[in-house]
């Protein structure tokens, strides 16, 4: 089989079919296996990261990742803190970024900016996230943690919690399943939180099926998976908007009473208060084992987009 | 009854935008960006009896004629529409439009978070026609559909 990801650009997980993530897959789980090595089979190689919003999980993961494949890592975070400030445009950032380095990872507030960055850089480009749109590295990421946990992604029932129209990261997650046979997905938002028309639009023209839900209770019974995420505050247009809509939802231990012993939880993180504490300390919490999975995703898809063996 | 077209004197030389669907020939003349400032004699003829639409639009423009990307403008604004090329009085030629697959530069993508909205980037908005009816397309950048009837 060949590499689809040689020296591909990567802003969509709709870019990718089930063949290439389960590609991606195998290569996760070679990462794993040696992640108390530090490899050389990007030696030489220089991986830019072009952070313009704010990150954790996936600046220091896609950092951590290039750093163990052997690669050198230059970044830069916010724009403050670069030639942004001075008024530099994005086009220009990258050509330089395109000049110093051999791949690109950037996250930015604008919907469209990676699939720009991509326009511009010769360099292959991964989007780390754009606005509300699209973080398909973490739906990958959150696929590679449903197969480790349950053997496969088909099949199961599925309920997404929270906020599907500005969360990327859950719609990436809910596009990453169209790749896929899911038992049943389940839509559980308020109705000012469901997906943007264009999701839908898309969803359709997949032929995917998926039911809204009025309630997480209503569900909660027969679902395997549960994927919450947080009000996205810093998108909302309005911040009365955003006032009135957190804390409308919440996972606790009295959501989790009626739930299979199977069922396991994740979230993209950072949460605010749609999971309360203490489900951290039951089976259900899958979170930061999700949150670990990062790394060798992560060094999965970066040697398999420099073509390096690992 | 006279047709629509002929209810107004004949032009020597010009262009005639048929077929527009009724009360869209503002928005089709301010697509083209004529104003009424630029000094062509232009008549417009809003809900005259059509036997193909019910009721339509038409604008006649004396000695001013549409480019292809002009023509695209139209056919955004009136997909019904058909473009006659006028010469010594006659029909030269007769076009209907059609709005295009992929539309580069011509719409504005209504997300103010859009890459193609952020100042001073070299980008052009580019969209992709996703329904012909309605008529809609898909920003290239964003997603974000615009349904334009």
């Amino acid at each position: 089989m060949g590499n689809p990801f040689r020296g591909a650009d990567v802003i969509s997980i709709l870019d990718f079919n089930r063949g290439d993530l389960e590609l991606l897959f195998e290569y996760a789980d070679r990462a794993q296996k040696r992640l108390g090595t530090k490899l050389d089979v990007l030696k030489g190689r220089v991986v830019a990261l072009a952070f313009f919003e704010p990150s954790t999980r996936t600046r220091f993961s896609f950092e951590v990742a290039a750093k163990r494949l052997g690669a050198d890592v230059i970044s830069v975070s916010g724009e403050e803190a670069i030639s942004v400030a001075k008024g530099e445009n994005l086009a220009d950032t990258i050509r330089m970024l395109d000049a110093y380095g051999d791949l690109i990872v950037i996250r930015h507030k604008h919907e469209g900016a990676a699939k720009l960055a991509a326009e511009i850089a010769e360099d292959p480009v991964v989007n780390g996230g754009d606005g509300w749109q699209h973080h398909p590295t973490q739906a990958m990421i959150d696929l590679y943690a449903v197969l480790k946990l349950f053997g496969t992604v088909d099949g199961l029932r599925y309920a997404l919690l929270g906020d599907l129209k500005y969360g990327r990261a859950i719609v990436s997650f809910l596009y990453g399943l169209t790749r896929f046979k899911p038992g049943a997905v389940y839509l559980v938002s308020p109705e000012p939180l469901r997906p943007r028309r264009e999701v839908l639009m898309k969803l359709e023209e997949l032929g995917f099926r998926y039911e809204f839900a009025a309630s997480l209770d209503s569900v909660i019974e027969e679902v395997d998976v549960l994927y919450v995420s947080r009000v996205q505050k810093e998108r909302f247009p309005d911040p009365a908007e955003y006032e009135r809509l957190k804390g409308s939802y919440v996972v606790n231990l009295k959501t989790l009473s009626r739930a299979r012993p199977g069922l396991k939880v994740l979230h993209p993180l950072p949460r605010v208060d749609e999971i309360a504490l203490e489900v951290d300390a039951t089976p259900h919490a899958a979170y930061f084992y999700q949150a670990s999975l990062g790394v060798p995703v992560r060094m999965a898809l970066l040697s398999l987009i420099s073509g390096a063996e690992i | 009854m006279r047709s629509g077209t002929s209810t107004v004197a004949r032009i020597r030389s010009g262009v005639v935008i048929d077929h527009i669907p009724a009360g869209r020939a503002l928005e089709v003349l301010r697509a083209l960006g004529i104003t009424g400032k630029e000094g062509y004699r232009t008549v417009v003829l809003m809900n005259v009896e059509s036997r193909k639409l019910g009721r339509k639009d038409v604008i006649k423009i004396e000695g001013r004629f549409l480019d292809p990307r002009e023509s695209t403008l139209v056919a955004l604004a009136a997909p019904t529409a058909t473009i006659n090329v006028i010469e010594d009085f006659e029909v030269r030629s007769k076009v209907r439009v059609s709005a295009p697959d992929v539309v580069e530069g011509l719409l504005k993508c209504p997300n103010p978070t859009c890459i193609t909205n952020k100042e001073r980037e070299p980008v052009k908005p580019r969209h992709r026609r996703v329904s012909s009816e309605p008529l809609e397309y898909r920003c290239e950048y964003c997603g974000t559909l615009i349904r334009l009837r």
